[in-house]
Parts: C-alpha cells; sequence; structure tokens
C-alpha cells in the first residue's frame, strides 16, 4: 500500500478539496488549495500553492506559484516558482517552472523546462540523494 | 539469482513479498564520450526514453538543458495497442504507439538516452520506433544505447539508468507493475543487427563493457 504523504497539519490551513468531490470547468482563487478529488479543465492560483493528494486526479492544465504533486495529472503545468513531484506522482504532460523536484518513483511523461530566474542566482534543480548502491568496479 | 549480473555484488531482498533487486553501479565509456561531446555545445534538448530518473532530470535541468522524458517499455505493455489485423492475427498499433509517446512538433533533440530499450520493446515496435526516433534527432546528434550480450542471460531485468557520475551509472533493477516479476530480455542483438538497425544514422561507435553490455554511441 502507497506510503501516506503527512501534510494532515497543512491542509487544516487551507482550502481543501475532498477525494468525494469532481469538478468539471475552471477552477480558479487567490489562496493556497489542497486538491484530493477529481479536476477536469484549468486550474489557475496565480501567486498560490497548489497540492495534488494522493488520491487527487486532475486533468487539467496547471497554472500557479508552487505545485507540488502526489497523484496524478494530465495535463501541463506552469509553475512560477517551484514544482515538487512526490514518489507517487504520476504527471503526463510539460512542466515549466524555475525549480524542479522529482523523487525517486515519480513518473514523467513529456517535457521539463527549468526557467531560470533572472533575478536572482541560478538554484539548480534538486532531488534526493539516490539510494545508496554498492560500488562494484 | 542476479548479483552477477552488471557486476552487482547486492543481494536481493524481499518486500511485500516479492524479490527486489539490488541496485549496482557500472562505469560507462560511451557516457562518458557523450558527455565531453555535449559540453561543446549549448541550449541542449534532452530526450531520456528510460524509466522516469529524478537523479538524470536534475543533472539536465540544473545544466541549463531541456529535457523530455517517455518510459517507452511500460508505455509498451499497453493493452490497447495489442490489436488484430485483417486475418484476425495478433499485432501491435504501431502509429499508435508512435503518436502517443514519440510525437514532439516542432522539437528536435541534440541527444537522445536510448539506454537498453530495444531489448525489451516488442518486436514489431523496434524498427518503426529507431526510425523516428532518427527523424526526432539533429543532424550530429547523439544517441546512447545498450544493448546486452548473450552472456547476460534472459533474466536481465529492464532497469532504470541512473546518472550518477561523468562516466557512472547508478542501474536500478525495475519491477513489472501487476506481475510480481521483471521485465525480461526480449531478445539479444550482434553487431551486425545493431549497424542494420541505425544504417540510417551517421556513424556508430562500440564501446566494449566488462559486464554482459555493449554500449553504442550513435551520431545522426
Amino acid at each position: 500500500m502507497a506510503e501516506t504523504p503527512k501534510i494532515v497539519d497543512r491542509r487544516s490551513d487551507i482550502a481543501s478539496i475532498g477525494k468525494s468531490v469532481v469538478i468539471k470547468g475552471e477552477l480558479s482563487g487567490s489562496e493556497d488549495l489542497y486538491l484530493d478529488g477529481e479536476v477536469e479543465g484549468s486550474i489557475v492560483l496565480n501567486g498560490n500553492s497548489l497540492t495534488v493528494g494522493p488520491n487527487g486526479r486532475v486533468r487539467a492544465h496547471i497554472k500557479a506559484r508552487e505545485v507540488i504533486v502526489h497523484g496524478k495529472v494530465d495535463g501541463n503545468i506552469l509553475s512560477a516558482q517551484r514544482v515538487e513531484l512526490r514518489r507517487s506522482a504520476a504527471v503526463l504532460g510539460d512542466i515549466s517552472s524555475q525549480r524542479i523536484m522529482i523523487e525517486d518513483g515519480a513518473f514523467v511523461k513529456g517535457s521539463i523546462d527549468v526557467q531560470k530566474d533572472a533575478k536572482s542566482s541560478p538554484a539548480p534543480a534538486s532531488v534526493p540523494a539516490p539510494q545508496a548502491a554498492e560500488v562494484t568496479k | 539469482m542476479f548479483k552477477w549480473l552488471r557486476g552487482g555484488t547486492g543481494q536481493a531482498t524481499a518486500e511485500g513479498g516479492r524479490e527486489v533487486l539490488p541496485r549496482s553501479k557500472r562505469h560507462s565509456s560511451a557516457l562518458k564520450e557523450l558527455h565531453r561531446n555535449l559540453a561543446r555545445e549549448e541550449n541542449i534538448s534532452i530526450l531520456d526514453l528510460g524509466a522516469t530518473s529524478a537523479a538524470n532530470i536534475s543533472l539536465f535541468t540544473g545544466r541549463g538543458m531541456k529535457v523530455c522524458t517517455e518510459d517507452l517499455i511500460v508505455a509498451s505493455t499497453d493493452p490497447d495497442l495489442q490489436i488484430k489485423d485483417f486475418d484476425g492475427n495478433p499485432t501491435y498499433d504501431i502509429d499508435r504507439f508512435l503518436k502517443d509517446n514519440l510525437a514532439f512538433e516542432m522539437r528536435s533533440f541534440d541527444a537522445v538516452l536510448f539506454w537498453d530499450i530495444a531489448d525489451y520493446l516488442p518486436e514489431p515496435l523496434v524498427k518503426p520506433v529507431i526510425e523516428r526516433i532518427c527523424s526526432l534527432m539533429k543532424p550530429g546528434g547523439h544517441l546512447l544505447a545498450f544493448f546486452h550480450t548473450k552472456d547476460a542471460g534472459p533474466n536481465s531485468p529492464y532497469s532504470r539508468y541512473h546518472i550518477a557520475g561523468e562516466d557512472t551509472l547508478d542501474v536500478q533493477p525495475i519491477p513489472r507493475k501487476g506481475s510480481g516479476g521483471y521485465y525480461k530480455l526480449l531478445r539479444v542483438f550482434n553487431n551486425r543487427h545493431i549497424e542494420n538497425l541505425f544504417r540510417d544514422f551517421a556513424s556508430l561507435k562500440f564501446f566494449l563493457a566488462r559486464d554482459n553490455m555493449r554500449e553504442v554511441l550513435i551520431i545522426r
């Protein structure tokens, strides 16, 4: 069974869409959002963050300041700052962001374009170090 | 059981009742040459056709490269691709596979990481996939491919290749979803087969490895 991410505390502070909710159309807002349900259409959260929970199923293009994905996204992700794909994430679409963090186990089918912030120093994409492997040569 | 493969010395462990094969490291001369060649170029775009590797994406995007990833082996297991021809014989929907997985409008690549995919792709897909890849590459672009030798044995598992250094790969066997096992080697190419497969390319350079792999750096 997939490990449930520890994001419960954070959810209590932000707007949340539960796993039984299905939305078709444009979803937009001006606050952070935790999404564990299904969305088909588009998601625009300019200046705010979107977290797609482990049960989240998104078939939409996403535009947000920060996007964290535990579930499935079928669509392009355009982030002004940062995209995090956790180990259970599956993204079918193109990703464009200043920074991207991908955990081992995440699935990506599409292009990844890291746009450097012209104002700040370049921030390289970061990933957790691969698990230790035995050196044989 | 598989520890003799790829030079690995780790022990297989059990996870959820399933055998988990250990990761191992291997030296790659072809990767080293690819790195050297790409270092001379700018605005590089890379197509990684192996299993998604966070380390590879991090490495390339951190160097300002554009990356596209497609896991062709997982995509080839889509049951909807298995169709029947006019005579009712089972075949593959090759057009659909190419359209779903290797369609990049207005985009061409400086380098393609093909890894050992040809050894695991269903037979009807091998040639069309290589032809399509050729059309997706820039002239002078590089393709990195690995091929198992006969000595590798039929149980050589399909693996995720993490680039761990200029000439070092971290090799992680990938369990096949839902089966409890691993992808098996479908065929072994010899040098002549490989040359024929890539005959539309400008040149092939073979690298002999100490393990049961043949590395090839191919120029479009």
